[in-house]
């Protein structure tokens, strides 16, 4: 697992990052200058949580405490993440590579490094990274740049590009794996109740795409666990 | 805004986020023994995604209608076999075909 096998697998994200986070520099370009926008991008890489995080400082009202709340429970999965990939790296993915790289797990980039048949080391995740966070930064530079030229008609079909990104992860998994697919409907189910169920609409959108996320994902581990089919040898020997 | 809260605001959106990340990241060094535990960590991404992704893409665009279609392309584009950048690109073409057609119109 080489550094340059990490760039080029990475590339793909890097280009939808530039798409995505080109909608993220035109929406902040409305109140920030440029490198300001720039910098939040640089700082976060995140998608949901930026966008989140803008609305609140464009909100006159905005108060650090709710920055820091929305913040924590719409990054929240980030957390089931690094669990996740903590269970997948190699071994000498040691403290302080991890404390570097950790800005590097987001939605996308995680999602590839776990579906890796091999343990993730700490050069391959470095590798994988670099474009998407060059994409995400640059992207954001150049939509709050020159963005406002663009007519809304391509922006927001830009903006579409990080769904495509998402779906293009999901529904493979989707088809390869049944009970993913389950999994799944259950979440998409989960999240449309929090959308149009009248009691449930005060949940705020980060927190309930945790719920989904939980509810689906431990009905999947309780009636259909996964096989070890990643598990290195090196474990089976002590035994489960 | 001023640039002091800008500094503030950016500082506490950052510093969630990392600690968000590096903290479990760091602490879990061995492997994860559970089996119910192991399996709903392998969901959890895939359902994290569908739950961002519906229905918040109906919303993202100029009409309901240019979202679902995108879906619906994105779907059978990464049905096909598409990639990453590939599905993306037919999302972002459908919207902007359907878009603007129901401009024309």
């Amino acid at each position: 697992m080489k550094f340059s096998k990490g760039v080029q697998d990475g590339l793909p994200i890097g280009l939808g990052y530039f798409a995505v986070s080109f909608s993220f520099g035109i929406a902040g370009s409305r109140f920030l200058s440029w490198p300001l926008v720039t910098f939040i991008s640089m700082t976060n890489l995140t998608s949901a949580g930026q966008f989140a995080g803008l609305q609140i400082m464009a909100d006159a009202a905005g108060t650090f405490i709710e920055m820091a709340i929305a913040t924590f429970f719409i990054n929240l999965r980030y957390s089931l993440m690094a669990i996740s990939l903590s269970q997948k790296v190699a071994p000498n993915f040691g403290t302080f590579k991890r404390l570097l790289l950790a800005t590097g797990i987001t939605d996308e980039i995680y999602a590839l490094a776990v579906s890796q048949p091999e343990p993730v080391t700490a050069r391959y995740f470095a590798g994988l990274m670099v474009l998407p966070y060059i994409g995400w930064s640059s992207g954001t530079l150049c939509g709050a740049v020159c963005g406002e030229i663009l007519p809304a008609l391509v922006t927001n079909a830009l903006g579409v590009a990080l769904y495509g990104m998402f779906v293009a992860i999901v529904v493979p998994q989707m088809k390869a794996h049944r009970p993913t697919l389950i999994a799944v409907l259950i979440a998409i189910a989960c999240s449309f109740a929090f959308k149009f169920v009248p009691a449930l609409s005060g949940v705020t959108v980060g927190f309930a795409i945790i719920i989904c996320a939980l509810v689906a994902s431990l009905i999947g581990a309780a009636f259909f666990p996964v096989k070890d089919e990643n598990e290195e040898c090196e474990q089976s020997k002590e035994g489960a | 805004m001023n640039l002091r809260d800008y500094c503030l605001f950016l500082l506490v959106m950052a510093g969630v986020t990392y600690l968000l990340r590096a903290v479990p990241f760091v602490l879990l060094k061995g492997k994860i023994k559970s089996r119910f535990w192991r399996s709903f960590l392998a969901y959890v991404p895939y359902t994290v995604l569908a739950a961002m992704t519906v229905p918040a893409i109906l919303y993202s665009t100029n009409s309901m209608l240019s979202g679902a279609c995108a879906l619906v392309a994105a779907v059978i584009a990464s049905l096909l076999g598409r990639g990453l950048v590939g599905v993306a690109v037919v999302a972002c073409v459908t919207v902007l075909g359907v878009d603007g057609i129901m401009l024309l119109l």
